[in-house]
């Protein structure tokens, strides 16, 4: 089959799956929901090889194929078609996608039982999939449009998954809200472009730019402004990343799959696909790298303090992000690539094991209730200190290689971007003195009453179900999590996810070792070989040298972690009390929601009221429907009093009306 | 006679029964007067066949007449169930059909 | 000649019309309303149509007129209702009004379009003979249609002013009393003085019961 067909077909099968399971879910009895979803992404995963192997057959020079199936609309000059773009910068996303997305669908074939939801979850992540595998494979804006706007549905309906606790539909719609910001962004910056190139397609464009716009030109420099608005919503990059620590309110997978190894990722992918238009306006391009830098050191300061498991997650995915950000907007583009595909290893990781652990406490997500768990669930802790090392960037992990990449990238573009390298190597540090952090305080000392009893064998139950943010009481009903808990060490599919994944966290990063192979940056080359930055090599030494201080700092951060919260705990109380002013602006996430609440959403209230009461109550109910209303009205009144209902009376006007007739006959004949 | 005095005549004649209809409350007075308009243009009709000499007119009236019967038989149902439901046989008092 | 009959027919039959509207009596009215036909009818002759004159005659104040004082007996004549307030005038003037109107219209201006002398008398004009051949031929359609509006008529009569069952409660089940009686009484066999011989026992009973609950039959009692 021919190569656009593979990626068609990669397509397809999500797709099918999301309808043949919403469709048939009445008779979809036990787990088939689950087992016909994975499969599905399986299928795709597989096809996702065929396309790559497809590929790799061809030419170095002819791997950008395009394909469309239809054509919306030639009117007014647009071209709109129903076109894919198969390159290998597509083809290296949708293996990450449908890779990492078959695994996690496999994880939640057993963390999802028992719950109420079961076949709509499947249903609506295989939702998510055929979402995000339209976003990276579309050949124009307009498809891209799509894809984006369906990866944000999809991430509401699955962040407020259990739609009865407040909390959570809460977090649905702010995440919804922040991502309609970015897409007025995405679709406003298409329209810029647009107005000067004359055509939606991505390759069109990208040849045509030269021509059309010269070096920093302030239509390219806004429209480049306007795109990364949508992909810092999507990426949650400062000041639109509110919402991903309240995305933490839907179930542990999908906060694996959408925001830690896919969703978030669509703001990176957009800036390596269009950095055609990046290089062409440097502002722009740093205006990006500066903010991921911001949001790096942001997001790593406040998962310093955070008590909520996934939380401390979900900020460590928002600093990590900040990386690839700051990569592919100074030009490493590979290398920002290659750090998604091992932070979507080993974040996943991560977030499988969180719900293990949480699975272990019957639904309670506090470190301030955990501790000791290292001898019940040991296959957990070996997942969480390989994916807390690949975080950190320990060799031979693969976030080391990774990590370092970057770094050492901006490290040698200089100036401005050498400041952002020793921001990251600052960050690297937080990092890993938060994520062991984490894992010191839940795994190591004393061991907690749900820890020793699952060192005997009995697996914890709340009696009562609760909200793990609010605490208010539950039940087990649709619309809220089921009763089961589920841990790694007894469920075979997520045990199976999750060892995959420790693998490919720990060798993932082989494939590019500088000096020795570059696999990831050789392939993406045809991609990127347009861009100014094609023949920047970091030389060898230069690399390995950066490669060593990542190591270290990573190491002294573990070391201090280890020290402060399993040597001797008093010293976090203490801190925590010396530095008071600076704990409470850390814990209150620098204030950042506060403002945005303040200056954005309070007015936007006020002035729904307002309109409301006067725009909506006075004038159209009262004048524009209330005018004709009223008019019509006493007309209708007037005109019924005619209808007396005496027979006399209307025997009397019909021989009016016949002698008002016949005078007027009689008058017009003379 | 001149054809003006028997159009004079059926126009009185048909004034009269208008003016009955409006003004008596018994609907069997009521279909009487009826009747008698239905007869004041039966000799409006009769006149005109006169004048113009061939017998249309006359046939008209004759299926006028049929008409005027069919209308009394109908009327004077309507006036026998009335009586039967001890309703009052009164149009004033019978007007429920009103907006 | 002529025109003193005009003039007493006319006479006549205003006479009636206004007996019909001012009697207080329906059944005076319906008698005042046949001399007003009679009298129309003669205006006809005048008019030279002997058919329609006798059907006038026939059809109108013979059958229809009976119609009515066959249904002014069965409702009455009611008691003598006062006109209603308003219109007991102003409904008289009114219809002074139109009358003016009509009048003027055909005696002031219309009349130049009128002949006064009419047409020339053909032999057999108003002659049954004519008038059904015109029925037959150019107004076959008029004709029929009339025969289905009497048809109508005669059935939505018959279904307006018939007894609805169970509205008024007119009828109820029939009572049945199934009384048992010695064998062969009321037969041939009695009336001959036969007897079966050692047939004491009891036969069942041929009550007629019309629609009345069935009884249960007690043994013996025959």
């Amino acid at each position: 089959m021919a190569l656009t067909t593979f990626a068609w077909l990669v397509l397809l099968f999500p797709l099918l799956g999301t309808v043949t399971i919403a469709l048939g879910h009445p008779r979809l009895p036990g787990r088939s929901a689950g087992w016909l979803a994975t499969a599905a992404i399986f299928l795709s995963f597989l096809f996702s090889l065929a396309t790559l192997i497809s590929l790799l057959s061809r030419d170095p020079t002819h791997r950008q194929v395009t394909s469309s199936l239809w054509s919306y609309d030639f009117t007014a000059g647009l071209d709109a078609r129903m076109q894919i773009l198969v390159d290998p910068l597509s083809v290296f996303m949708i293996l990450v996608v449908s890779g990492v997305s078959t695994l996690i669908h496999l994880y939640s074939v057993s963390y999802m039982w028992q719950d109420q939801g079961y076949r709509r979850y499947f249903s609506y992540l295989n939702y998510f999939v055929f979402s995000m595998l339209l976003l990276v494979l579309a050949g124009n804006f307009i498809l891209l449009i799509v894809g984006w706007a369906f990866v944000g549905a999809a991430s509401y309906l699955l962040i407020s998954f259990w739609y009865r606790r407040t909390t959570a539909t809460r977090a649905g719609l702010k995440a919804f809200v922040i991502n309609v910001v970015g897409d007025v962004g995405l679709v406003l910056g298409t329209f810029f472009l647009f107005r000067h190139t004359g055509t939606v397609g991505f390759l069109k464009t990208f040849h045509s730019v030269h021509h059309v716009f010269h070096t920093n030109s302030t239509d390219l420099v806004a429209a480049c402004l306007l795109l990364l608005v949508g992909a810092f919503a999507k990426s949650a990059q400062f000041p639109l990343h509110t919402w991903l620590p309240d995305a933490m309110e839907g179930p542990t997978p999908v906060s694996a799959l959408i925001h830690a190894a896919t969703m978030v990722t669509a703001g990176v992918y957009l800036i390596a696909r269009m950095h055609p238009l990046f290089e062409l306006a440097p502002t722009a391009a740093d205006v990006g790298a500066a903010i991921g830098g911001f949001t790096m050191v942001l997001a790593a300061t406040i998962a310093l303090v955070m008590t909520d498991i996934k939380r401390v997650i979900a900020y460590s995915t928002m600093s990590q992000i900040g990386y690839m950000i700051m990569g592919v907007s100074a030009g490493a583009y590979a290398a920002g690539l290659f750090h998604l595909m091992t932070h979507a290893f080993f974040k996943a990781l991560l977030f499988m094991a969180a719900g293990s652990i949480i699975g272990a406490m019957a639904g309670a997500q506090s470190l301030d209730r955990m501790g000791g768990f290292r001898k019940a669930l040991p296959f957990t802790f070996a997942c969480f200190v390989i994916g807390g090392l690949a975080l950190s960037g320990l060799p031979p992990f693969s976030g080391w290689f990774s990590k370092d990449d970057i770094l050492a990238f901006l490290d040698h573009r200089g100036g401005g971007f050498l400041a952002l390298g020793i921001i990251g190597y600052a960050g690297a540090f937080l990092t890993a003195l938060y994520t062991f952090r984490m894992i010191f305080r839940a795994f190591f000392g004393h061991a907690v009453y749900e820890a020793t009893e699952l060192e005997q064998g009995h697996l914890a139950h709340a009696d009562v179900p609760r909200n793990p943010l609010t605490g208010e009481e539950e039940d087990n009903d649709v619309g809220f999590p089921g009763p089961g808990h589920f841990i790694a060490e007894r469920e075979f599919p997520m045990k199976l996810a999750m060892g995959t994944l420790a693998v490919l966290a720990t060798v993932g990063g082989l494939v590019q070792i500088p000096g020795v192979d570059s696999a990831v940056e050789r392939f993406l080359e045809p991609a990127f070989a347009d861009s100014r930055f094609a023949h920047t090599q970091v030389s060898t030494g230069a690399a390995w040298v950066g490669l060593l201080i990542g190591a270290l700092v990573a190491v002294v951060g573990i070391a201090i972690a280890y020290r402060i919260w399993v040597g001797s705990p008093g010293i976090a109380v203490r801190a925590r009390e010396r530095l008071a002013a600076v704990y409470q602006f850390l814990s209150h996430r620098w204030y950042v929601d506060d403002v945005i609440d303040l200056l954005i959403v309070r007015p936007a209230l006020w002035f729904g009221r307002l309109v409301d009461f006067v725009l909506e109550r006075v004038v159209i109910g009262g004048v524009v429907t209330g005018g004709p209303l009223g008019v019509v009205r006493a007309g209708s009144v007037a005109v019924r009093r005619v209808q007396t209902g005496y027979l006399r009376y209307y025997a009397a006007a019909m021989v009016i009306c016949m002698s008002g007739i016949a005078a007027y006959f009689l008058v017009a004949s003379t | 006679m001149a054809i003006g005095w028997y159009l004079a005549v059926s126009a009185i004649i048909f004034c009269i029964g208008a003016g009955g209809v409006m003004a008596r409350r018994n609907p069997l007075t009521i279909l009487l007067c009826l009747e008698l308009m239905l007869n004041g243009a039966n000799l409006a009709l009769m006149a005109f066949a006169r004048m113009w000499g061939g017998e249309d007119g006359q046939v008209f009236a004759l299926i006028v007449m049929v008409v005027a019967a069919s209308e009394v038989v109908v009327g004077l149902g309507l006036i026998v169930a009335l009586y039967r439901r001890r309703l009052p046989v009164d149009v004033d008092e019978l007007s429920e059909l009103h907006g | 000649m002529s025109q003193v009959l005009f003039f007493l027919t006319a006479i006549g039959a205003l006479t009636g019309a206004v007996g019909v509207v001012m009697l207080r009596n329906p059944f005076y009215g319906v008698l005042s309303l046949a001399f007003h036909l009679v009298c129309l009818a003669g205006l006809f002759l005048l008019l030279r149509a002997e058919f329609v004159a006798f059907v006038q005659v026939v059809v109108y104040a013979g059958a229809v007129m009976v119609l009515y004082v066959f249904v002014v007996a069965y409702v009455g004549g009611g008691q003598s209702l006062p006109s209603g307030a308003v219109l007991r005038v102003l409904g008289p003037l009114f219809a002074a009004g139109l009358a003016a109107e009509l009048c003027i219209a055909m005696l002031g201006s219309a009349l130049q379009g009128i002949h006064s002398r009419g047409a020339p008398f053909i032999q057999g004009f108003g002659t049954p003979a004519h008038i059904g051949k015109l029925l037959l031929t150019t107004y076959l359609f008029p004709f029929e249609a009339a025969s289905i509006l009497l048809l109508v008529a005669a059935v939505g009569a018959v279904v307006l002013a018939r007894r609805r069952r169970g509205l008024e409660g007119d009828e109820s089940p029939p009572i049945t009393v199934s009384a048992p009686r010695p064998a062969y009484t009321g037969t041939m066999a009695e009336a001959a003085g036969v007897r079966p011989a050692g047939h004491e026992e009891p036969m069942e009973p041929e009550g007629e019961s019309v629609g009345g609950p069935p009884r249960t039959t007690t043994q013996g009692g025959w």
